[in-house]
């Protein structure tokens, strides 16, 4: 990866497209169905499945299959400038994102009437929330048994002034402003079909330099998807 | 909480003949705690934050710093707020949206018990007398319900403000840098107090309680003692639920506070303190 232009270093010693060290537990909510922590560098994400179980008010419900309800927020605590507890724009807006994301592996046919509920919680922000939370997500329906067609992995890739970078730390993803600025792009790929099930970008970025963009976010969904499954294949040694 | 919270029969006679044995599905005494855990830096982000459990209950618990305008009629003392949030995450029977009246009566419980107490040195968080002072906001967060949030959500409070340590107040920016400095929070050491809360189920008074026994009690005491010269002394109560106390079971319950007092007070300060 050229870094031809300002950022020739990254603050960490990492190298552009390496991955912050990463850590995976699974069953970390004794009463849920499914829970797991997924840690990325200093992001921490959390994510609580609850059901399939009778969704309210009746309304809502589909005599077809069962709905995938997310949320995610951020604790008031996770961030240097305390957030006021409760949902914002931005919250309510990962929270759509992320159900899209993981509606397009899960498979609730078998539960009409239902409602899987995901919380998503962030206890320690450093950039990377959404897909750390989509990464704990995954995790924790897999534990709660709900059928899954594949799994499904998130990464932030992007752009520092000129220079194509792997999974942006809080510098790199809000700090960074000179000369051509920061891309952030949120990626989500699922694992078996390798297919794009979450994007966003911000920033300035040639089609050229996207398309690296999204080869990188696959490399290093693989290593993200190997921590998951390892996390899954230990989840009877843990006792919490 | 929308609905009323019911348990099958069966269990519920079940939960009441153990008790009266001075047993507990758990097999703890009627009177025993389960163990307390805390573990330091859920967020690094923050001015201190904690994890607390009490047995498979658990809470986080983060205290941060920001700056206020003092109230008139205490230009010179910092403010702080507490809000507890029963996230659904913790729980089958909490539900999202805006926080429900348990939530509000934690939080404003957990208030009362580190506001009336005057753990916190209020006056020693002004910066500039009836313009700028210190804003302390404690947060709590559910994490699993198996009873009794009430003492781990208090718990939780006074460990993480024992263990906040001050950022840096920019003056000539007037904002916040985070960046913890060695100085603590300053709080009143001497007037720590921590609450115990026993619940009324069938005939006996139960401490502690797991999530099956507080859904079938008849009535809830909260007990928050301090030190008084080495001899515990009650600092707040709160009453919950419909039940009546009789004059036994506030002896009972008073007699358990003290020891329970006396047995976890050390720990307890040991926490919040440190050695």
């Amino acid at each position: 990866m050229a870094g031809k232009g300002v950022y020739t270093k990254r603050n960490d010693g990492r190298k552009f497209d390496e991955v912050r060290e990463m850590s995976a537990k699974v069953g970390i909510v004794d009463s849920a169905d499914g829970s797991a922590s997924f840690n990325t560098g200093h992001t921490k994400a959390i994510a609580v499945v609850r059901g399939p179980r009778t969704l309210h008010p009746q309304h809502m419900q589909n005599p077809r299959k069962g709905i995938l309800r997310v949320n995610y927020g951020m604790m008031p605590f996770s961030v240097t400038d305390r957030i006021r507890p409760g949902p914002n724009r931005r919250s309510e807006e990962i929270s759509k994102v992320t159900e899209w994301a993981l509606n397009s592996v899960v498979d609730l046919s078998e539960f009409p009437n239902t409602v899987v509920d995901v919380f998503i919680q962030i206890p320690q922000a450093d950039a990377g929330t959404r897909v750390a939370g989509i990464n704990a997500a995954a995790i924790a329906l897999a534990h709660a048994g709900i059928p899954m067609k594949e799994m499904v992995s998130a990464i932030g890739v992007g752009k520092i002034d000129k220079t194509l970078v792997v999974d942006l730390d809080k510098y790199e993803d809000s700090d960074f402003h000179d000369a051509e600025g920061s891309t952030d792009i949120p990626v989500a790929i699922t694992s078996r079909t390798k297919n794009i099930s979450l994007l966003q970008l911000d920033g300035k970025i040639s089609v050229s330099e996207f398309k690296d963009c999204v080869k990188n976010a696959k490399v290093a969904c693989e290593e993200i998807l190997k921590v998951q499954m390892e996390a899954l294949k230990n989840v009877n040694g843990e006792s919490n | 909480m929308a609905s009323e919270r019911t348990i099958p029969t069966l269990q519920r006679e079940k939960i009441i003949e153990y008790l009266a044995e001075g047993k507990r599905f758990d097999g703890r005494a009627p009177e025993q705690y389960r163990d307390l855990k805390v573990e330091m830096g859920v967020s690094k982000n923050a001015e201190s934050s904690v994890k607390v459990s009490l047995g498979k209950t658990e809470v986080l618990v983060g205290v941060k710093l920001g700056l206020a305008v003092p109230y008139p009629d205490s230009p010179d003392e910092g403010t702080f707020m507490v809000s507890a949030e029963m996230h659904p995450m913790a729980s089958n029977h909490f539900e999202m949206g805006r926080p429900g009246i348990n939530a509000i009566e934690l939080s404003r419980v957990t208030d009362r018990g580190i506001r009336e107490s005057g753990l916190i040195d209020v006056k020693k968080l002004c910066i500039e007398e009836g313009e700028k002072v210190w804003q302390v906001f404690v947060d709590i967060v559910a994490l699993n319900d198996d009873g009794n949030m009430f003492d781990a959500a208090s718990l939780g409070a006074i460990i993480a403000l024992g263990n906040a340590k001050m950022p840096i107040y920019n003056k000539k920016e007037d904002k916040i840098d985070f960046e913890l400095t060695k100085d603590s929070l300053p709080l009143n050491k001497e007037v720590l107090s921590f609450s115990m809360t026993f619940h009324k189920v069938g005939d006996k008074i139960v401490a502690d309680v797991s999530d099956e026994e507080e859904v079938i009690s008849d009535f809830r005491l909260t007990v928050a003692m301090g030190d008084n010269k080495g001899e515990p002394r009650i600092t707040a109560m709160q009453k919950g639920k419909e039940g009546v106390i009789t004059d036994e079971d506030m002896e009972t319950i008073l007699n358990l506070a003290t020891e329970t007092w006396k047995e976890m007070f050390p720990k307890v300060r040991e926490h919040v303190f440190g050695k």
